[in-house]
């Protein structure tokens, strides 16, 4: 297995040293409604992205339009100084793992894997050299004469991997790879990706709902809402400092409060007095959003509750519990909770991020 | 005490399957009954002991060279018919606006009927016809090319009422086939030929070998268009018309039935061949893996 970058092959589009892939004001329009508007993104070589958004935020349209499978409404993607959005598919030099593998079902695994090194016209000892390379890397080597109907899942998966990494191609796309899998294999697979794009460097984009998979995988998360981008960091950036309240909400702040602000960093609602950390500019009267997780709802001296449903989770409850004032809060604790306990809860004010409402947001 | 359904089921009764015995009784009586009874005519000649009917249908050159005749007319009209459905199929595989409309005009055809059909061949490719006088309008021939009452007139008219079934038969197996595979192609830099070549039309020649298999029986049995467009006692004296003849023009039912066996059977013989040819390919799934 080689360290570092993919070797420079001459004719494969992939293949010359390049530095970084630009997305520019990337829109795709289907009829009146834009699917993904103005999507600025810069990928440095050997990045691995997330682009993380509940289904219908773009995120597929996004990666169809950087594999050359949708034309672009408007904008342009560069490879350095050269243009690829105006090449066909089979030109741009990227592989693409597809949601349902889109393996071909009459040719062998090596069949499949082979496929792109043939269209390339290499030499046969060269595809035979490369395709077993590969089909080593993912571990297959005893199917290598299977047709992908005779496979599970998890291996039919590796072949469409092995068969998007064996052209080195410039940039390795993934559209929802894991989501076909069951929970356990699902993190097996997470772990060998991860593992295939450490050793071999590739730049990837990949598609997913899964904010655990997004943040667990990335260097970089790319999260999408109604096709435009809300927030673009790293996953430490995202999950602690969420641009708003989207964002928020598919970060897990799974409490999200209507409230009204009485100064920057202080709100008050349905009897309640809070303090916390505004996000973006907040002044005394404002209709605000405060968003916290339920982990940092502590149980502890503070506003009392009353005890609903109690879910077990293992070494945790997570509890739904009302103050007084009706308002919902979840939490997590490791403290045993009844259905119908009195308690008092304290809200980290740290961990309390408060969202001025944007009327765009609605 | 289980139930008497699971205990039949155990054994792979299926109670539910009796319902389809009033359907099985009715192709009884209606095919596999005068299939025999044709047999048995053909068995039973005026002279010549019991396979006598036979002997004499390929005995004379006039009856035996029926066959070639009409192989010579269905195996190419057939044959065109999904070559020509294939690339239109092709085109329109996808969502377009306008795919109900072109469908409909496509498949048209069909509800004519063959007599339809022949009538317009009649006027549109007749010595008087339109495409005649638009050709010696244009200065591009100088007499009219014979269009109908020969060969080509049969052959246009198998190809206009074939080719509708072709077309739906080929359009549903390409429908049938994982659109993200010919991407994944593209991905991997094919062009679209290599796509075409390499993975959808393997995916689709099992299905090209059952269409056509279909539309050549169709054009096998062809007998209204062979005599109204056709050159019924030459170039287009196919074997229903031989078994017809037979029949009703001699009275001679043993032959008449003889005819109609021997025309079933080289069909099951082009079909076994194509079959057999077919088993070589691969036919298993055609989408790339769990939906």
């Amino acid at each position: 297995m080689t360290q570092g970058q993919p070797a420079a092959r001459p004719g494969t589009a992939g293949g010359a040293a390049w530095r970084q892939l630009r997305l520019e004001q990337v829109t795709r329009r289907f009829g009146s409604s834009d699917a993904l508007a103005d999507l600025d993104l810069t990928i440095e070589r050997g990045e691995f992205i997330a682009l993380l958004g509940p289904s219908g935020c773009g995120k597929s349209t996004a990666l169809n339009c950087l594999a050359g499978l949708l034309p672009l409404s408007r904008g342009s993607i560069w490879r350095d100084d050269t243009r690829l959005d105006t090449l066909p598919a089979e030109r741009r030099g990227f592989g693409m793992v597809f949601q349902n593998y889109a393996l071909f079902p009459h040719m062998s695994v090596r069949g499949n894997v082979a496929f792109g090194l043939k269209m390339q016209r290499r030499p046969r000892a060269e595809v035979a050299r490369r395709t077993d390379e590969a089909i080593r890397l993912v571990r297959l080597e005893e199917h290598a004469g299977k047709l992908p109907g005779q496979l599970s899942g998890g291996q039919q998966q590796r072949v469409a991997i092995a068969r998007a990494v064996v052209l080195e191609p410039s940039l390795v796309l993934m559209d929802e790879p894991l989501s076909n899998l069951d929970a356990m294999l699902r993190l097996e697979m997470r772990t060998e990706i991860r593992r295939l794009h450490q050793s071999l460097g590739l730049t990837t984009v990949y598609v997913t709902h899964d904010q655990e998979e997004a943040l667990s995988m990335s260097d970089r998360l790319v999260v999408l809402r109604n096709g435009r981008v809300q927030q673009i960091g790293t996953p430490e950036q995202v999950h602690t400092q969420p641009a708003n309240r989207h964002v928020a909400g598919f970060m897990g702040y799974r409490n999200i409060l209507p409230m009204r602000a009485v100064a920057g960093n202080v709100v008050e609602g349905d009897g309640l007095r809070l303090t916390g950390t505004a996000v973006g500019t907040v002044s005394s009267g404002d209709s605000v959003e405060v968003a916290i997780r339920p982990e940092d709802v502590h149980l502890g001296h503070g506003i009392p509750v009353t005890v609903g449903v109690v879910e077990y989770q293992g070494r945790e409850v997570a509890a739904e519990v009302h103050t007084a004032g009706g308002v919902r809060l979840h939490l997590r604790t490791g403290k045993g909770l009844r259905p119908g306990d009195q308690a008092e809860v304290a809200l980290d004010p740290d961990r309390l991020l408060i969202f001025p409402i944007v009327p765009e947001d609605a | 005490m289980v139930a008497l359904r699971h205990r039949l089921a155990d054994r792979g009764i299926d109670r539910q399957l009796l319902l389809l015995v009033p359907a099985t009784v009715f192709v009884a009586a209606l095919f596999i009954y005068p299939f025999c009874y044709g047999l048995g005519l053909s068995l039973q000649p005026a002279q010549g002991g019991p396979l006598g009917a036979y002997r004499e249908f390929f005995a004379d050159a006039y009856q035996r060279d029926t066959i070639m005749t009409t192989l010579r007319i269905a195996l190419p009209a057939a044959l065109l018919n999904v070559l020509a459905s294939v690339p239109i199929a092709y085109r329109m595989r996808g969502r377009f606006r306008g795919k109900r409309l072109l469908t409909t005009v496509l498949v048209v055809p069909i509800t004519l009927g063959t007599v339809l059909t022949a009538e317009g061949l009649l006027n549109f490719l007749g010595p008087a016809g339109w495409v005649n006088r638009a050709l010696t309008g244009i200065g591009f021939i100088d007499s009219p090319v014979t269009l109908v009452h020969n060969y080509w007139g049969v052959f246009l008219s198998l190809v206009i009422t074939g080719f509708p079934f072709a077309f739906l038969l080929v359009l549903s197996y390409l429908s049938g086939i994982d659109p993200s595979l010919e991407k994944a192609g593209a991905t991997l830099g094919a062009g679209w030929a290599q796509r075409f070549f390499r993975i959808t039309l393997p995916l689709l020649a099992p299905g090209l070998a059952t269409t056509f298999c279909l539309t050549f029986v169709l054009a096998f049995s062809v007998f209204p268009s062979a005599i109204l467009v056709g050159d019924p006692s030459g170039t287009t004296r196919v074997i229903s018309i031989a078994a017809y003849e037979a029949a009703y023009v001699r009275y001679d039912y043993a032959g008449g039935s003889a005819a109609a066996l021997i025309m079933g059977l080289v069909e099951l013989i082009v079909i076994a061949v194509v079959l057999g040819l077919r088993s070589l390919l691969y036919t298993g799934t055609t989408s790339g893996g769990k939906g």
